[in-house]
């Protein structure tokens, strides 16, 4: 395993960490998609372009957004 | 159940899940060596048989075909189960555009992010076509051109209004799209059988290694994914963004 492997595995790791340790949810949207960017970098890394591509759209956009739209749909009805 | 008596059922579960889990690690191939049979075969085999230099693709719409039919089928009922579920229903009316949380102004989109939206969405677009049109030669295919045409037209909405986005397509039609699309990977499939072989069976001419008229039948199964993919996730954006900006509960009554 070379140096950039190990690092970027590590940091994949803080990072879905992170993501459960952040409480409330609209961070919690944020830190998914830092997490998304980071297994793209992952995937990139491990020779595989084809799955760092969807990652970086579905993981680091798509699913976020649906989280924040679902919260502003959620706390807009509720207030 | 007590909390002492909870955190020793989760201590023994725990303990027997890290067990588990160092055993099995323990029985894991070296980091970086693979020793499947079957992907070695084909990395040896599929640019001489089927004429691609991408094999994920080969593999993706040619050897193991039918997989992604079923994967795009799943797809779409997600998308229509979305569709169905976050309709306006009743106790609910379509509000007059309101692109704000309730109850307190909106904040006007700064010209930095119109700017880069405007800047962002060709460059985009072009892109998601490349990916598509070139996924038997190069990583990608008709999933990720897909998916990045459909951030192409979020990037609108977001340097913009969702009002911006009536102009561009109609519910319908992306219906029609995403139907036509999965519909499409199914017609291809047909060809085999057709010409008298099996379905999914790559029966068109396969042309030259490295040009984009090539693969045989990969190309135009990515054309057809990339279809149903990007109007089906266009219209998941569609239904969310409506669903949150658009649909309002009627007044006096809870939804």
């Amino acid at each position: 395993m070379s140096g950039l492997e190990a690092t970027v595995l590590v940091l994949v790791g803080m990072g879905g960490t992170a993501v459960v340790a952040v409480r409330d949810p609209l961070r919690q949207a944020m830190v998914a998609s830092l997490f998304g960017i980071l297994l793209a970098i992952l995937f990139f890394v491990l020779q595989a372009p084809d799955v760092a591509l969807s990652e970086i759209v579905v993981g680091a956009v798509a699913l976020p957004l649906m989280i924040l739209l679902s919260l502003a749909k959620i706390r807009g009805g509720s207030r | 159940m007590t909390p002492r008596v909870r955190r020793v059922v989760f201590l023994v579960a725990a303990g027997a899940l890290a067990g588990v889990l160092a055993w099995g690690f323990g029985g894991l191939p070296r980091f970086g060596t693979f020793d499947g049979a079957y992907g070695q075969i084909l990395n040896h085999v599929a640019v001489p048989q089927r004429h691609i230099t991408d094999v994920v693709a080969a593999v993706n719409f040619d050897y193991r075909g039918f997989d992604t039919l079923g994967e795009e089928f799943i797809f779409f009922a997600a998308v229509l189960g979305v569709a169905l579920i976050l309709r306006t229903q009743r106790g609910e009316h379509a509000g007059h555009l309101a692109d704000h949380a309730t109850g307190r102004a909106v904040p006007p989109t700064s010209d930095a992010v119109r700017v880069l939206g405007l800047l962002l969405t060709p460059p985009a677009v072009l892109f998601s076509i490349y990916v598509v049109t070139h996924g038997h030669l190069t990583p990608g295919g008709g999933f990720q051109g897909g998916v990045i045409l459909a951030t192409g037209v979020l990037l609108i909405y977001l340097a913009g209004e969702f009002d911006d986005l009536h102009g561009l397509y109609t519910e319908p039609a992306l219906e029609r799209g995403a139907a036509v699309g999965v519909a499409g990977y199914v017609a291809i499939g047909l060809l085999g059988m057709a010409a008298g072989t099996a379905f999914l069976d790559n029966v068109l001419p396969l042309g030259r290694l490295g040009s984009i008229f090539s693969a045989g039948t990969v190309p135009l199964i990515n054309l057809s994914v990339g279809l149903e993919i990007a109007a089906g996730l266009v219209l998941l954006l569609t239904n969310f963004l409506h669903q949150t900006i658009v649909i309002r509960p009627v007044v006096g009554r809870s939804a």
